[in-house]
């Protein structure tokens, strides 16, 4: 088996990254990996920026990850993943969904949205950007852009031999099955 | 098979294993979901909420004392609250095996402080476990049965933010049925007068050296030998990231029973080493005693006594290396404080509290604690769970002395009031006082994620049960001067805040009464307030770009700053129309939906 690998999901609160996370982690476990994922409940769940984190190998210490030890990071929202582009090793990979979510304070007009974020990441590190909401909205469903996200990153992990449809049909409410699995494939496609 | 569980989840699932049979606690972040997950053991478990900790572990030790296997579970700072039972709990010893479980917060992600809990432990004389990840706090409750039914005590299990919210994989037992005891009249036991507590204080010291034999012996506290050169003595979410950081290069002392501590194999450990490293989050617990004992040892001298401990600081700490990290520029980069939600019946009461002059706003624990942001700006203090009412009254009392014209201003939820604000209200009236107290009615208990309390009319485990009604028991509580309003009606609010502050001499109290905006209505919620159907709309025309209803703070407003024109996000509104009433052109309006 492989050294311990990391990745972050990263977003605002509401986007589904939790869920993406536990679709993740099962199947890793179904796969026989150790794992292990850290989130933080509480008042950070109320429009805050929410981090989960996945680590995965054969033995798994620690759950969670600093500065500079990410694999991957998956990030759901752009202004989310340049507040987290510091914990990604420098020749790790960023999948960033495209799509901006201002905070209470931008739609306030006390604070405004950081400027030409894609542009300053892609000089920096392998960046892939999708348009994960607009794929969702195209299959049907906008909630679905979370796993559209993890059909990504699953990609971009080259961990795409997994059973993810049966890991999804054992994770979601049976009527979503469908247009999940789909989401799934199209994020897979998608880098 | 093995599954992914929370520490918190693991807890449960080894309170089921344990053959616990009554378990009760009130919410706290991060402990609540311990108890919520053992209620789904409903076959085999009682599971309540208390409406305090206190009375958590009271509820616990009676059920004790009457034979059953037991477990109380708090955040940190309930474990305060709950201290009076603790500490004479712990000369009593138990009937049935009784667990506290504290959830320290390290590091304080939705805390007011960060103390250590693991002195309760030495304070008040009781055997401590503590859990490095999910396996372990399964394993380690139904160890702690077994620990407080040979050793005739209550146990502390203790786990921190880390091993509660984390998801590690976890192997499952059966459930292993206790023996009820019947139960025996015992005041030699259970009597805690003078006579008998100070013989019951003598066990106490003669248990503690019997549990010191046990911890040296058991395999909760173990070595594991690579190069002597360093040797490192941890415990808790501390071990996992040594061993994250040292891998197999240093030795362990690896400690699951930490009150009392194993000092002899400690000191074989440290015999056997050139260095020893004491890994610890937050207080120097471990290493004070270690050293009181003449063992030389490094831990704070290195690491922090604040906040969380991070692989990465032990480190940079200890190893002196740090991992590349890529360098950007994050100085726009803004922050997402959380704020209260959209249709939040907090806001329009907050917003207009905010506008009076001459008044100091003593916050509580929950929600209405955000009300101290921008830019609401209504609140000046926080201490801890029921303190408004009783600082409200104290603050007034000054005010008055020295003739200040100033009112003091309690802000509570039901919740909080059901868990210490009645006390203070009652401590308001008996010293005629003239404090204001403002009890924010959202019918659940908010923060810690909508669990039921004496107000809402259910139990934790879904038994209807009687709804105790808030203005009565204030009225009850000897209150002469109680308004009931509608928070989202603005006018109301502006003329309850006049009403009060026209009551000079005596004691009023203000009730919002209003569903948390993210509440599963009760059928009862429905017939008192209605379904949720309608949004506001801004009619853009209309609309002079004032700002007026950005002021309430409402996170589906959005300010287009361009066209200078606000809109509401129709994904968030839920009609409490709050905004609506700023708006001195009336661009805002309401229409139908269905939800």
């Amino acid at each position: 088996m492989t050294a311990t690998k990391n990745i972050l999901l990263v977003g605002v609160g509401g986007q589904g990254t939790i869920t993406a996370s536990k679709i993740l982690s099962n199947g890793l476990v179904a796969h026989g990996y150790d794992v292990k994922m850290a989130e933080i409940h509480g008042m950070s769940q109320r429009g805050g920026a929410v981090v989960s984190q996945v680590r995965y190998g054969e033995k798994v210490h620690s759950p969670v990850i600093d500065e500079g030890e990410a694999d991957i990071i998956i990030a759901f929202e752009m202004m989310e993943a340049l507040r987290w582009l510091g914990h990604l090793k420098p020749e790790g990979k960023i999948v960033i969904n495209n799509y901006k979510l201002p905070s209470v304070r931008i739609n306030s007009g006390i604070d405004t949205y950081p400027r030409n974020v894609l542009e300053r990441i892609r000089d920096k590190v392998h960046t892939t950007v999708i348009d994960a909401s607009d794929m969702a909205e195209k299959l049907g469903n906008r909630k679905t852009m979370n796993v559209v996200l993890l059909g990504a990153l699953i990609k971009s992990m080259a961990l795409e031999d997994l059973p993810w449809e049966n890991i999804i049909r054992d994770n979601v409410k049976e009527k979503f099955i469908d247009i999940n699995i789909q989401a799934l494939k199209a994020g897979m496609t998608a880098v | 098979m093995k599954k992914l569980l929370t520490g918190n989840e693991a807890v449960a699932r080894g309170a089921y294993e344990a053959g616990i049979v009554y378990a009760s606690a009130y919410p706290g972040t991060p402990s609540t979901e311990i108890l919520e997950n053992i209620a789904l053991y409903k076959e085999d478990i009682i599971a309540q909420w208390a409406p305090n900790e206190k009375v958590a572990l009271e509820a616990v030790i009676g059920a004790s004392i009457a034979g059953g296997r037991v477990i109380a579970s708090m955040k940190h700072v309930g474990v305060n609250v709950a201290a009076d039972p603790l500490f004479t709990f712990a000369y009593t010893g138990v009937t049935g095996g009784a667990v506290l479980v504290t959830a320290d917060e390290p590091g304080m992600h939705s805390s007011q402080n960060e103390q250590d809990n693991r002195y309760y432990a030495k304070f008040s004389k009781i055997p401590m476990l503590e859990p490095s990840n999910s396996q372990e706090a399964k394993d380690m409750v139904v160890e702690a049965i077994r620990i407080s039914e040979t050793f005739d005590s209550l146990v502390l299990l203790r786990m921190t933010t880390r091993i509660c919210h984390s998801k590690t994989l976890v192997a499952f037992g059966e459930r292993e049925e206790g023996v009820k005891q019947p139960y025996r009249k015992q005041l030699d036991k259970f009597d805690a007068v003078p006579s008998t507590a100070r013989k019951l204080h003598a066990k106490v010291e003669k248990r503690l050296l019997d549990l010191e034999a046990f911890s040296n012996e058991t395999p909760l506290n173990f070595i594991e030998w690579h190069d002597k050169k360093i040797g490192v003595i941890a415990s808790g979410i501390a071990y996992e990231y040594a061993r994250e950081v040292f891998g197999e290069t240093v030795s362990y002392l690896k400690l699951g029973f930490t009150y009392p501590l194993p000092f002899k194999k400690i000191e074989a450990f440290a015999k056997e080493v050139s260095t020893l490293y004491v890994i610890e989050e937050l207080e120097p617990f471990m290493e004070e005693q270690i050293k009181a004992r003449g063992i030389e040892c490094i831990g704070k001298a290195k690491l922090s006594n604040q906040g969380e401990l991070s692989p990465q600081i032990l480190r940079a700490a200890l190893l002196g290396e740090k991992f590349e990290v890529i360098d950007y520029d994050r100085s726009d980069i803004v922050p997402r404080p959380p704020t209260l939600c959209a249709g939040c019946p907090h806001r329009g009461f907050f917003y207009e509290l905010g506008k009076r002059k001459n008044i100091m706003i003593n916050g509580d624990i929950g929600c209405y604690g955000l009300s101290g942001f921008e830019p609401l700006n209504a609140k000046d203090t926080t201490i801890c769970m029921g303190a408004s009412v009783s600082m409200a009254h104290g603050a007034q009392t000054i005010f008055n002395r020295y003739d200040e014209n100033m009112r003091a201003v309690a802000t509570i939820g039901d919740s909080t009031f059901f868990h210490t604000g009645m006390n203070s209200l009652l401590d308001v009236v008996y010293n005629r006082s003239n404090a204001i107290t403002c009890i924010l009615d959202n019918r659940i208990t908010g923060m810690t994620g909508h669990q039921d309390h004496p107000g809402t009319g259910y139990t934790l485990q879904g038994m209807p049960t009687t709804i105790v009604e808030i203005p009565e028991l204030v009225k009850a509580l000897g209150v002469k001067h109680v308004r009931v309003i509608n928070p989202n009606h603005l006018d109301e609010v502006n003329e309850a805040i006049d009403w009060a502050l026209a009551i000079e001499n005596e004691p009023s109290v203000i009730i919002t009464r209003y569903p948390c905006a993210l509440k599963k209505y009760s059928p009862q919620d429905l017939e008192e307030f209605g379904a949720l159907d309608s949004q506001c709309v801004v009619d853009e025309e209309t609309c002079i770009g004032c700002r007026k209803c950005i002021k309430t703070g409402c996170p589906a407003l959005i300010w287009d700053p361009e066209k200078k024109k606000v809109s509401i996000d129709t994904n968030q509104c839920v009609g409490c129309q709050v905004c609506l009433q700023t708006c001195p052109v009336n661009a805002i309006s309401v229409k139908g939906v269905s939800r």
